[in-house]
């Protein structure tokens, strides 16, 4: 038999779910997980309404309400009537489609993408949707996991599949180790500013290297969460004895003997010595600081002990308008010092960092010490299984004792669909993936870091170098 | 979907890179849960102020540019969330076909579904389309996806790739999912394998 070309982990993954490749080379690809909220679904299942269609695997479906829910008590119900009608509409059709639904006050309620591997719902080898671009974050268990559309949603909800055509590959090895006060977060922050908003366009992003290998899996969650901030729709992580200690005991992951099988099938699927990347960025994780953006995208990005750049200095008229339409809309002047730039609100949860680790690493520099005054600090856990986690650490006394905000879990602040929204000129220390104009509200600057510096940020009452918080 | 097959139209400069999907339809209007209707609020942060007024300065805000079918771009259109209310923006305020050096995957993939082309051209050309664009209501562009051409005011013929099989689809306005439902036989055949294959694979019910 002839040696099989050696594949990647992508390559194995995307194989392993073709149903069909037809003659163009457009493939039937299989889909093991569909993750379903309230904001980009409804359209989805008033289709198959209107087509008398089913959802063909309700079994590999599970729905959630998060985008649009409020952070304070739940019990109070939605005021804001449309966040209403589009939370009931999910409940209405989980409940007429027979689709699996986590309840709004159900412990097990959270961000999708933080649910997805705190159930053992997202695990290593599988093809995961959801109608939101984070679905990347998936990826760090090993799995192909990427947004979609809502027409989309809707196809995978009436036959299981997507039309798909296979993405190239790119590896992105991050060498050494990370420095002390230096996160995920970072990390990532630096890759997109180092290869750019598109630079993994039509790629599926393998993270590699020491760096990505020595972090846990929240770590690794935040790093593929953040993928498609860098163009790429998937990025993924080879699993190995850190993904499969996390796997161990979660709710609906293999148990017993079948997660010895399990595990077997997952070994296999690291990318084969030899295997081609279309392209390889390689970065030094030793070299990098606490990282700040500073402009409307995220690769508008510099270590915190760096100055706002001067649009001057570049050369392309284009590039050199847009730097300076970026400075206008977040009020900055060339050469200021991002370390001097006061904020108004510091958010800390989202999807990128809304997990118990990164509620550890806000409380540490919170701890003992007091928001500046003037500063509205809100953390936002991820779901309520964070939510409990973190008061049975004490965590929750911590941050209130300090003066942040102690909230129920959702998006929130990340993209302001509920009332946790900046307003006009407010300018804020975010531990989200978007700094795009009116993110987090008409008008609102979003300056993206990492939990540590958020949480440095709402002490300080500006943007601060948590190395140096002591 | 409606079809896609020779559009003639006046089309809209908006010479910006890294248009993304929250400037094209900022979050706060995603509460819907209708596909329709999102027109008024397309490209909302740039087209109206803090109280509603429309800027004057704003492209579409102006004639002809009110009536645009074709919006001509810089690079990486499209980028951020998955949100499907990006094309259904475009498609309710008229927009048919969206030119530029490139596009994010999700929009990109997005626009297929909604009979909205996207169409791929270097740099250099879009500039030079945004130039006709430029010239309002008498330079029309015409965009033939048969011929694969985007025809400029003077007669030029530029050329554009497409997947094929998008092609078709958007040629004949064809649904995905009946494309799909064509190979039920062998959905089922995969997910026996897999049953057999992975029975550690979980099933989901929330008890």
């Amino acid at each position: 038999m002839a040696a099989t070309k050696p594949r990647t982990l992508f390559d194995k993954v995307w194989d392993d779910h073709v149903v069909e490749r037809l003659p163009d080379g457009t493939c039937v690809l299989y889909i093991d997980r569909h993750l379903v909220h309230e904001v980009t679904s409804p359209q989805a299942f008033e289709g198959l309404r209107l087509a008398g269609r089913k959802v063909r695997r309700p079994d590999a479906t599970i729905a959630v309400a998060d985008h649009n829910i409020p952070t304070s008590d739940r019990r109070l119900g939605i005021a804001e009537e449309e966040s209403r009608i589009q939370v009931e509409t999910l409940e209405h059709n989980v409940a007429e489609f027979g689709v699996p639904y986590f309840p709004v006050l159900d412990a097990r309620q959270g961000i999708v993408h933080i649910i997805g591997p705190e159930q053992g719902i997202s695990l290593p080898g599988m093809t995961i949707v959801c109608g939101d671009s984070h679905t990347s974050t998936h990826g760090a268990m090993g799995a192909l996991a990427f947004g979609i559309g809502t027409s989309e949603v809707e196809h995978v909800l009436a036959t299981q599949t997507l039309l798909q055509r296979p993405a190239r590959n790119m590896l992105v090895r991050a060498d050494g180790a990370l420095p002390p006060g230096c996160t995920a977060k970072d990390l990532v922050l630096a890759i997109i500013g180092r290869i750019g908003t598109a630079g993994g366009t039509g790629h599926v992003i393998e993270y590699a290297g020491d760096a990505i290998r020595a972090l846990d899996m929240a770590g690794r969650m935040t790093v593929c969460n953040m993928t498609i901030e860098g163009g790429a729709r998937a990025g993924m992580i080879a699993p190995d004895a850190t993904t499969f200690a996390y796997v161990r005991g979660k709710p609906y992951a293999p148990k017993g003997e079948a997660l010895d099988r399990a595990i077997a099938y997952w070994s296999t699927l690291p990318t084969d010595p030899g295997a081609h990347y279309d392209k390889t960025v390689v970065l030094n994780a030793a070299g990098i600081a606490p990282m700040v953006t500073w402009g409307t995208n995220p690769e508008a990005v510099l270590p915190v002990t760096a100055s706002v750049p001067n649009p001057a200095d570049e050369p392309d008229e284009t590039r050199r308008a847009q730097l300076q339409r970026m400075l206008d809309y977040m009020g900055l002047t060339a050469g200021q010092k991002l370390a001097d730039l006061k904020i108004d609100v510091v958010f800390i949860g989202s999807c990128t960092n809304g997990r118990i680790e990164d509620l550890r690493a806000a409380a540490a520099v919170a701890r003992g010490r007091k928001v500046a005054a003037g500063v509205r600090a809100m953390v936002v856990p991820g779901s309520g299984i964070v939510k409990q986690q973190a008061e049975e650490e004490g965590l929750d006394n911590v941050f209130m004792q300090a003066g942040f905000e102690w909230r129920e879990p959702g998006c929130s602040m990340c993209l302001g669909m509920n009332p946790d929204k900046l307003t006009p000129g407010q300018r804020s220390a975010s531990t989200s993936n978007r700094n795009f104009e009116g993110r987090q509200g008409p008008g609102g600057r979003t300056h993206l870091v990492s939990p540590a510096m958020a949480a440095a940020a709402a002490i300080a009452g500006r943007l601060t170098d948590v190395r140096e918080m002591g | 979907m409606e079809k896609f097959t020779r559009l003639t139209g006046v089309a809209a400069p908006l010479p910006l890179a890294n248009v993304d999907t929250d400037k094209i339809i900022p979050a706060r209007f995603l509460k819907t849960i209708k596909r329709t209707g999102l027109g008024a609020h397309l490209f909302d942060t740039l087209r109206f102020d803090a109280e509603g007024r429309e800027r004057g300065e704003f492209v579409l805000n102006n004639e002809p540019w009110r009536h645009a079918e074709i919006l001509i771009a810089h690079e990486n259109f499209g980028c951020g969330s998955s949100r499907e209310h990006a094309p259904w923006a475009l498609l309710d305020f008229g927009i048919r076909c969206v030119i530029a050096p490139d596009f994010a995957d999700i929009f990109h993939n997005n626009c297929f579904k909604n009979g909205v082309l996207p169409v791929r051209l270097p740099r250099a050309v879009c500039d030079q389309l945004i130039q006709d664009a430029k010239l309002g209501g008498n330079a029309r562009l015409t965009i033939d996806l048969q011929e694969q051409v985007v025809v400029r005011p003077n007669g030029e013929r530029i050329s554009f790739e497409i997947d094929p099989f998008r092609k078709h689809l958007l040629l004949n306005g064809l649904d995905d999912i009946g494309q799909t439902l064509q190979h039920v036989a062998q959905i089922d055949g995969y997910e026996a394998r897999e049953r057999a294959g992975k029975p550690w694979l979980p099933a989901i019910s929330v008890g």
